[in-house]
């Protein structure tokens, strides 16, 4: 068979995008691992570059590349039921903590909204752009049915939630400094209201107790922020 | 371990059909997540099936991601004009959330831990 022709038939089997992606993603974290963790090297940061260049090289529509690799993008479900599992573990903790937890929680939700909404008028961003941009920091999900709710575009606001997702867990944890070597407890939290999933992932790898307040911050804030940002909008614009 | 999944996946189900159900605009996964947490706080502990099972997939989180992320080939032309605007306004709001968040939580627990440490007597976890 003909080069092109093999082509023109696996480009249109899910196979081939799903291949790349697990395959992409499984070199980047070589990479990753085997510098170190440099931060520019974020595994989900250079998947996304790669086959981003891979996609305009071919030619290939998102689309298309959805069409397989969506499988993954259905595991965000389970997964992210799966951090229940974390949470339990990390119950002691929870009960003892649960009022500062709460408080932080808040201030870090308000933050995140207000210095959103500041930024945006500083560098003249405003109508649906603002609008899609507000959501950032909480899971995907959530974030999309927000973004419609408020008058943003969901599918905009998903590039800035994984953008917002890669920032956090590539700098993350050496912009906290020492208080990551001190406090898994607060770190991983930060990195969950802030970073949601990606950040979430992310605390994983600092210990398996950041990685559970993470998963809680990233459950947390989902809710609250999804609560308050509505508000926020209906107050000020 | 296809007991695990199916208990993943059903959580997930229950959750989607209370979503659906209530009419609240929250994700059914989440609400999944809090099913699961409460199942397991009852049972009062997770069966080590579930725990071996969940632990592959909360292991390469960041994977599941990557098809979103690729998202921004499709709103390339939305983003292009206004790219170091948004750029800025993405990195110096995550910087602000995430120091804020964390010592905000860093100082509190501080503070509880002392209070917390004068009249009670279980350990330090």
């Amino acid at each position: 068979m003909e080069l092109t022709a093999i082509w023109v038939y696996l480009a249109q089997q899910p196979l081939l995008w799903l291949a790349v992606t697990v395959s992409v993603f499984w070199a980047a974290r070589w990479l990753y691992l085997k510098s170190g963790g440099v931060a520019l090297l974020h595994p989900v940061l250079v998947s996304v570059a790669v086959i981003v260049g891979l996609l305009l090289a071919t030619g290939t529509r998102y689309n298309q590349y959805f069409d397989g690799a969506q499988f993954i993008h259905f595991l965000l479900g389970p997964a992210t039921v799966a951090l229940a599992v974390p949470l339990i573990e990390q119950m002691p903790a929870l009960r003892r903590h649960w009022l500062p937890i709460s408080l932080a929680l808040l201030v870090g939700a308000l933050v995140g909204i207000f210095s959103t909404i500041a930024l945006c008028w500083l560098v003249g961003i405003d109508g649906q752009m603002m609008l899609s941009l507000l959501p950032r920091s909480i899971t995907t999900p959530i974030a999309m049915g927000v973004s419609d709710e408020i008058g943003g575009s969901a599918e905009l606001t998903v590039v800035f939630v994984v953008m917002t997702g890669v920032l956090g867990a590539a700098f993350g944890v050496q912009l906290l400094g020492r208080l990551a070597r001190r406090d898994p407890i607060a770190t991983g939290f930060a990195l969950g209201v802030t970073s949601h999933g990606i950040g979430t992932a992310r605390a994983f790898e600092h210990s398996a107790q950041a990685g559970a307040f993470a998963g809680l911050a990233m459950g947390l804030n989902g809710a609250l922020t999804a609560a308050l940002i509505p508000l926020v909008v209906w107050l000020l614009f | 371990m296809i007991g695990s999944i199916a208990i993943l996946l059903l959580m997930q189900l229950a959750g989607t059909l209370l979503v659906q159900a209530s009419g609240l605009p929250f994700p059914g996964p989440v609400v999944g997540m809090l099913l699961l947490f409460a199942w397991l706080l009852w049972r009062g502990g997770v069966p080590r099936p579930l725990a071996r099972t969940t632990q592959p997939l909360l292991d390469n989180l960041a994977l599941l991601f990557v098809p979103a992320g690729v998202g921004i080939i499709a709103h390339w032309r939305a983003v292009e004009g206004r790219l170091w605007a948004l750029a800025l306004v993405l990195i110096v709001a995550a910087a602000i959330t995430l120091l804020t968040t964390a010592w905000t939580l860093h100082w509190l627990l501080g503070r509880h831990a002392a209070s917390a440490s004068d009249n009670a007597d279980e350990p330090w976890s």
